[in-house]
This record gives structure tokens, C-alpha cells and sequence, in this order.
């Protein structure tokens, strides 16, 4: 560790200089400078050189990598890699590489993303705004689970969109088959799945991203003046005429949080894709992990970074442009944990 | 006198106004898709796992009770075992790592320098990467052909051996080095939101008293922090216990069983192995364990901010 410490005789002097106001004017290149920004430079190239080791790799073909090491840049840049692994890598019997993955994400991420945010937020509006008897009691056992291990719950929800599921489908066809009937059309049961498919996964990322969503609107809209609130009521707006008008137009910044903060997660996800999910839907993570580190084949380090890389891409671009509402959105994750 | 005040203003106000249930009816239906999560799949899911895991479920879950004999048998499988051996070391490690190079980074970004922004940007970007995509990115660093076991062999120390991920006995190292690089940079944010907590003055007060910095921050500023580190700790050991994705992608528990955790013992469990109960007793297991963290935690906030 570096020692920062300050000399009492220096200290002394500069303060009669300076006169009583303003910073003491620091020696650029001090011994404890360079101590200073040797051990962050040292520990940055630490935390850069995983990123560096895959766009590296990922640009040189096999002849090369297997000459060189993990950390020789690429004498001749090839981008083949990148082609194989977006469209020609295999997972089991299916050779049509990542693409497959990444729009599964797609259709993954946007659903669960908008229907997480739009239940956080319309919970998050009621528990600060229209408490009601027993409505913070019930968010204490929303918080209290998000400390659960998703392991104890797996297997409950497994059966949760399984019997929904065939329950909705009975629903629907005592309602639809007769009616099918009378107009004399070929009359086939409706079959509403939920477990194993997407529509599941949706529901689950949706569960899973609700505490921490619903603390984070309830916190922002709990610090908006109650004033405005009882205004608004007197002016004979209800519930959702608040909500619409007054709290929505306000909650720009918290939704831009929420978005990062639910992007980045459902995008990272691996065990709620593993588990709700067919193989034909995987999400990206899984998807890439099954290519990695299949067995069968020669390994294609390559191919492997690149896909890597294809995959941490996405993440990546909302970190880099989003800069401080992406921090901001992980220290509202913290008290989650 | 303030208290009893608060008791009873309510109260009164509700003697005076009826009870209307229906009144107002739409926050309660706004609020039924959280009122569900939370009783039916949180608390009910929960108590669900625990229930069945006194059954001897296997391929489907079924109510045939067997008492603690899952729980017998869990603890005398040698599998089970690793995994809380392994588990624990890396929990010891991770947890003393994270902490001690969070703050580290945390105080050397703190001592105004320039280019703060960059750094941190360099130091959290791994956070934004998924636990599979660290684990593979490391299992390609620590390979032992062109990694850096080859790099130093190849630069003449040819007897070198690092091969965490294919040595049983190294094998959480490699996990460990690959899961500090990822979750570090998030307990400098929360550890740098904390030193710029504190009051100006108290530094100020120090550097007159001649103390060494380093010494400040041991004896003032580290015991002033104590919040901000107890919040870090429920959040890295809570984290540690969620350890699987990680796994999976470096070793899939590998070589052999010798990286297998808790996480990984339960999905073979359930998915993989047709022995529901034994899931259903390790996953118990593990809530657990993060009860044992978060009980205590729940008694130090809450219950002594009430007596304060």
C-alpha cells in the first residue's frame, strides 16, 4: 500500500503562505504521486487485460494462436472469427452460431423488461402514494425474499407455470370450445404453456427483478412532495389520473435506472434461461456457454472469444454510454444484494 | 409522549371514519401482482422447498415424509462436503479480498486525483460482464497451453505450474481470481460513496494532529465507516452464496467434483439427477446459511436503531 503521509513542517509553512483559504498546492511529481498513480495504472492494466486478451484472440486465427500466447496482439488481423461465431458455431445439431442466442435475448430482454418496470412501478406509485392496511408488511416479504437463494424457489415456480399454465388453457377452452361449436368451425383445444417457454421466462425475470424495482420507485416517488399529491386529488384526480399525468412525466431519470439496471441483468442471466427455458430458446449466456465448453470438436479459441466478447458486448455499450446512471442504478441494486 | 402520541392519532382518526374495504379499490388491485409475488412464490415457495424436503421425492415431488433422512444424507455425501469445503474457502478469501481491494481502490481514488472518472470507468466494467462471460474469458487466460502457466515457462522457468482450473487442489483459486476481478469494482463504488460521506473537517482535523494518513484511515475513518461496510459484507456474502454461474462456465465443477458449490450440488440435484429431495434439502441448506448472515445483520440495524 502506499503511505500518503503528510509532513507536519511543510504543512505549517504552506499554510502561512497560502493564506487562510484555498487547497495547498500540490508537487505534481511528489514521491507519493507517482506511488499513487503506479499502483492505480498497475491495477487498471490488471483490470483491462481479460478485455484486451479477448479482442486479441478473437482476431487471429487458430495457426497463430496456437504459435503465440494469450497476450500476443495479432500479427494478421482476421475478423473470421467473429463471422463463425455469429453464424456458424454449433450447439448440439444446430450450426447457426450465436444470432440464434442473441435474438432469443432479444425477444427475452424486451417483454421482461417492460412488463418488470411497468408492475415495479405501478407498485412502487401505490406504496408510497395509497398505502393501505397491511401494504408495507407485504413489501417487507417482497424484500426480505430478495435475499433468498433463487435455488429454494426454482422448483415451487416450475410448478407455478405448469398448472397456470394448464389452468389458463382450461379456462379458455370451457369458454371457447362451445363457442368454437356453435358457429361449426374445426375446433381445436387451446394450449397455453407457460413453463418452458417464453412467455415463462418473461414472468419469472419479472418476479425476480420486482424487489429491488419496486424499492427504487417507491424511494423516488416517496420523494416527491406530498403537496403536489393532495393538489392533484382536491383537482378530483384519482388513482390513475396521477399516475399518468403528474408521477410518469416526473419519473424519466428512475425509468432510465430501471432500464439499465433490468437490461444488464435479464441480459446476464444464465440460471433462470437454463432452467425455463427449451433448448431451441436459450437465451445468449447459455447458448455461449454450451459452445465454449462443448466437448466435442477442436476447441476454437478463436471462435470462442469472439462469441465471448459478442455476448459481453451488449452490457458493455449500456455501461460505457450510460457512465453514472449505471453506477447509480448498481448502488440502488445494493441494498438489494 | 411522542410515541404514545403517534399510537393514538391514528386511532382516533379511525374511530371517527368507517371501514370502507371497497374504498379506494383500485391500489389494492394495483398492488396484487406484488401482494402475489411476494406471498406465493416468495414466502409460499419457500415454505414449499422446506416442506417437501422432508419427503424422499425423487423424479417428481411427492409427500412420502422421511423425517431428516435427506438431510443424513446429504451431509454424508462426499460431493455435499466439497462443496461447503470449497464454499467456505472461497468465501473466506473472497469476502477479505473484496473488502480489503474495494477499499484500497476505493481510498487511492479518493485522495483527488486526476483522471478519477477513468479509473473508476476501468475498475467497475467487469461488473457489467455476466459471470459466464468471466468465466470463460479466465479459463482462456489461465490455459495452461497459452496462458500464463505457458507465458512463464516460456520465458525459461520451465518446471512453472499454475493450472488452477485442472488441479483439484488450486481449483477455487481459479475461480476466486476470476469472481475478485468481476465483483470488486462494485465494492470501491459503495466504498468511495462512503469516504465522500465523510466530513471534510475530520481529515482536516487529523493533518493538524500530525496523524499519518494511513493511520487516519485505520483509526478514524474505517470505524466511521462501519455502515457502509457492514451493507459490503451482507452484499458479498450473499453473493458468495449465489455462486454458480461462475462454476459453470470456468469448470462446470470440475476436474472431477472438486469445484463443485452448494448452487451447483443443487441444480445436479433437481435437473440433472432425478432426486428432487435432495435439491430440496441442500437449497433449504442454503437459505440457511443466508439466514445466518442476514438474522444477525436484521438484529444490528433494526434492532439498534430502535433503542437509539
Amino acid at each position: 500500500m502506499a503511505e500518503f503521509s503528510t509532513n507536519p513542517a511543510t504543512l505549517g509553512a504552506s499554510r502561512m503562505d497560502d493564506g487562510p483559504r484555498g487547497p495547498r498546492p500540490r508537487r505534481v511529481l511528489s514521491s507519493t504521486n507517482i506511488m499513487l498513480y503506479g499502483t492505480l495504472i498497475i491495477v487498471a492494466l490488471y483490470y483491462l487485460l481479460p478485455l484486451y486478451v479477448m479482442i486479441v484472440t478473437s482476431l487471429k486465427d487458430m495457426t497463430e494462436i496456437r504459435m503465440g500466447n494469450v497476450f500476443s496482439p495479432p500479427v494478421e488481423v482476421t475478423f473470421q472469427p467473429w463471422v463463425k461465431a455469429w453464424a456458424e458455431a454449433c450447439t448440439g445439431v444446430n450450426c447457426d452460431g450465436l444470432s440464434r442466442g442473441f435474438w432469443n435475448s432479444v425477444r427475452i430482454l424486451i417483454p421482461s423488461v417492460l412488463l418488470s418496470i411497468t408492475i415495479a412501478l405501478i407498485s412502487g406509485y401505490t406504496l408510497s402514494k395509497w398505502k393501505f392496511k397491511g401494504s408495507e408488511i407485504f413489501f417487507a416479504i417482497l424484500i426480505v425474499g430478495a435475499f433468498i437463494p433463487y435455488q429454494v424457489m426454482l422448483y415451487p415456480i416450475v410448478i407455478l407455470l405448469r398448472d397456470s399454465g394448464i389452468g389458463i388453457s382450461n379456462a379458455i377452452n370451457t369458454v371457447w370450445l362451445p363457442v368454437c361449436e356453435t358457429f361449426g368451425g374445426e375446433c381445436r383445444r387451446v394450449r397455453v404453456q407457460l413453463f418452458g417457454s417464453l412467455s415463462g421466462l418473461v414472468i419469472v425475470h419479472s418476479i425476480f427483478g420486482m424487489p429491488i424495482l419496486t424499492l427504487l420507485f417507491r424511494n423516488y416517488f416517496a420523494s416527491i412532495p406530498e403537496e403536489l399529491f393532495k393538489a392533484a386529488r382536491v383537482d378530483g384526480a384519482g388513482f390513475w389520473g396521477i399516475l399518468f399525468r403528474i408521477m410518469l412525466p416526473m419519473s424519466l431519470p428512475i425509468l432510465v435506472v430501471a432500464i439499465i439496471l433490468q437490461v444488464t441483468g435479464i441480459w446476464n442471466d444464465f440460471l433462470f434461461g437454463v432452467v425455463y427455458t427449451r433448448a431451441e430458446a436459450y437465451p445468449m449466456t447459455v447458448q455461449l456457454n454450451n459452445i465454449v465448453n462443448s466437448v466435442q470438436g477442436i476447441k476454437e479459441y478463436n471462435v470462442n472469444m469472439a462469441a465471448t466478447l459478442l455476448t459481453g458486448l451488449v452490457p458493455l455499450t449500456i455501461y460505457f454510454v450510460s457512465g453514472k446512471l449505471f453506477v447509480r442504478g448498481i448502488a440502488a441494486g445494493a441494498v438489494k444484494g | 409522549m411522542t410515541t404514545l402520541d403517534a399510537i393514538e392519532a391514528p386511532g382516533e382518526q379511525r374511530a371517527r371514519r368507517p371501514i370502507r374495504p371497497f374504498h379506494n379499490i383500485w391500489p389494492k388491485i394495483a398492488l396484487t401482482p406484488m401482494i402475489a409475488t411476494a406471498l406465493v412464490v416468495f414466502l409460499g415457495g419457500t415454505i414449499w422447498t422446506v416442506v417437501y424436503s422432508f419427503t424422499s421425492s425423487g423424479l417428481l415431488p411427492r409427500t412420502d415424509w422421511v423425517g431428516f433422512a435427506q438431510y443424513q444424507r446429504l451431509w454424508s455425501t462426499p460431493k455435499w462436503n466439497i462443496a461447503i469445503r470449497n464454499l467456505a474457502f472461497f468465501g473466506v478469501f473472497s469476502l477479505s479480498f473484496t473488502l480489503v481491494i474495494g477499499f484500497t481502490l476505493a481510498a487511492l481514488l479518493d485522495r483527488k486525483i486526476r483522471g478519477e472518472a477513468v479509473f473508476r470507468t476501468i475498475f467497475l466494467y467487469p461488473f457489467a460482464l455476466s459471470f459466464i462471460v468471466t468465466g470463460l474469458v479466465w479459463q482462456w487466460i489461465l490455459n495452461p497451453e497459452f496462458g500464463v502457466q505457458g507465458i512463464v515457462r516460456s520465458m525459461g522457468w520451465t518446471s512453472f505450474n499454475f493450472d488452477p482450473l485442472h488441479n483439484p487442489d488450486i481449483v477455487m483459486l481459479g475461480i476466486l481470481i476470476a469472481g475478485l476481478w468481476q465483483g470488486t469494482g462494485l465494492i470501491m463504488v459503495i466504498m468511495l460513496a462512503g469516504l465522500r460521506g465523510i466530513d471534510e473537517d475530520i481529515w482536516k482535523a487529523a493533518r493538524v494532529d500530525g496523524i499519518p494518513t494511513w493511520k487516519t484511515y485505520v483509526v478514524v475513518i474505517i470505524p466511521m465507516m462501519r455502515p457502509v461496510f457492514v451493507t459490503a459484507i451482507v452484499l458479498i456474502s450473499s453473493g458468495i452464496i449465489k455462486l454458480y454461474d461462475l462454476v459453470v462456465a470456468q469448470t462446470s465443477g470440475g476436474p472431477g467434483i472438486s469445484s463443485e458449490v452448494p448452487a451447483t450440488y443443487v441444480m445436479t440435484a433437481m435437473f440433472g439427477g432425478q432426486n428432487l429431495g435432495q435439491g430440496f434439502a441442500a437449497s433449504t441448506m442454503m437459505l440457511l446459511f443466508v439466514a445466518a448472515i442476514l438474522v444477525p445483520w436484521a438484529l444490528l440495524e433494526f434492532g439498534g436503531r430502535k433503542r437509539g
